[in-house]
């Protein structure tokens, strides 16, 4: 068998594995920009329940938001630093700040797609040091405009039928 | 001879702003959008009630010249705990009257950030952006966005409302009389 569509679902790049409480997550390391010691929250009237406030980074107003929340049930008791990343829509990059709750590390490894039965969050996955590591979607995980997921392609389909 | 040319570096736009307070919290408005700051006691014989207004922000309305603007509570606007003001800005180009607690100062900002596209509520009619002064961070607020076409319509309603019960008052004095 070849192995050309093995070679198609998983890519050798670079990510960068976050503590969040008890779980390790995963963003490619493209969209992280900076880890950051907590700096003070600006915080004023705003309806957008999911932010926090924004911090104020090298001239720039960055929101915040605790994502530890959605991933695993309870916000983060403790905060060592601040995950600066970048989300793409559309043709728009925008910036967040992510609370987490230990050092970071830089790993180059190969990522698995994700698959239909994962959530939308999830772009895929990650096996390193005896670990299986959620890679994350960002734009989806965050608040931001409302982003639509392409459909699957019809084979991914049509393996989740009995 | 022609006077040599000298080149100067562009020199970054900026735009003059007043920092007010409304309950605690620090705002920034363009100061080309106030057309004048009254003191709350100063208007308080010229405000209208307007006991028929759906809207919780707007409780009085006041004419200036052949038009009627409506006096917006900016704490209850942002959702914030109010507090007695004392200052009112008349602001340009729309019928707003905006209730503050005080100016903190007048400054000059360079540089106005858009809202991230993180922020998805009604705040994005609220501000123009943010900016930083002094290394806080300081929402630059819309003037036109205290007021909404749809609350202004209503508003219109009370308004009506409550000129037609004066001049029923103002009739029937005068049928008294």
């Amino acid at each position: 068998m070849s192995a050309a569509p093995i070679a198609a679902l998983e890519s050798t790049q670079s990510f960068v594995l976050l503590r969040l409480g008890e779980r390790r997550f995963a963003l490619p390391a493209r969209q992280v920009a900076e880890l950051v010691a907590p700096s003070r929250i600006f915080r004023f009237p705003h309806k957008s329940a999911e932010i926090e406030g924004v911090i104020l980074r090298r001239g720039r107003m960055i929101p915040i938001t605790d994502i530890a929340d959605r991933l695993n049930g309870k916000k983060l008791t403790t905060r060592r630093f601040f995950l600066l990343a970048t989300r793409k829509f559309a043709t728009q990059a925008d910036w967040i700040a992510i609370p987490v709750s230990g050092e970071c590390e830089l790993v180059a490894t190969d990522m698995m797609e994700s698959g239909a039965n994962d959530s939308p969050h999830v772009a895929g996955w990650l096996s390193h040091g005896g670990e299986v590591i959620e890679v994350l979607r960002l734009s989806i995980l965050t608040p931001g405009p409302v982003e639509h997921i392409a459909p699957l392609p019809p084979h991914d389909i049509a393996e989740a039928l009995p | 001879m022609p006077a040599p040319v000298i080149a100067r570096a562009p020199q970054p736009r900026t735009e003059q702003i007043i920092l007010f307070r409304v309950s605690g919290q620090t705002f920034a408005i363009s100061s080309a959008s106030v057309q004048e700051v009254r003191s709350v006691d100063n208007i308080a014989g010229m405000a209208q009630d307007l006991p028929d207004s759906s809207i919780r922000k707007v409780r009085h309305s006041i004419r200036r010249g052949d038009r009627t603007l409506y006096i917006v509570n900016a704490a209850l606007h942002f959702g914030l705990q109010p507090q007695p003001a004392a200052l009112v800005f008349f602001l340009r180009r729309t019928r707003t009257a905006l209730l503050i607690d005080g100016i903190e100062k007048m400054t000059t900002m360079s540089r106005l950030q858009a809202l991230s596209l993180a922020f998805q509520g009604e705040e994005l009619n609220w501000y123009r952006g943010l900016t930083a002064i002094d290394q806080a961070v300081i929402p630059v607020v819309q003037p036109e966005g205290f007021l909404s076409l749809a609350e202004l319509t209503l508003l219109e309603g009370a308004q009506l409302a409550a000129d037609t019960r004066a001049i029923a008052a103002q009739t029937s004095g005068a049928h008294l009389q």
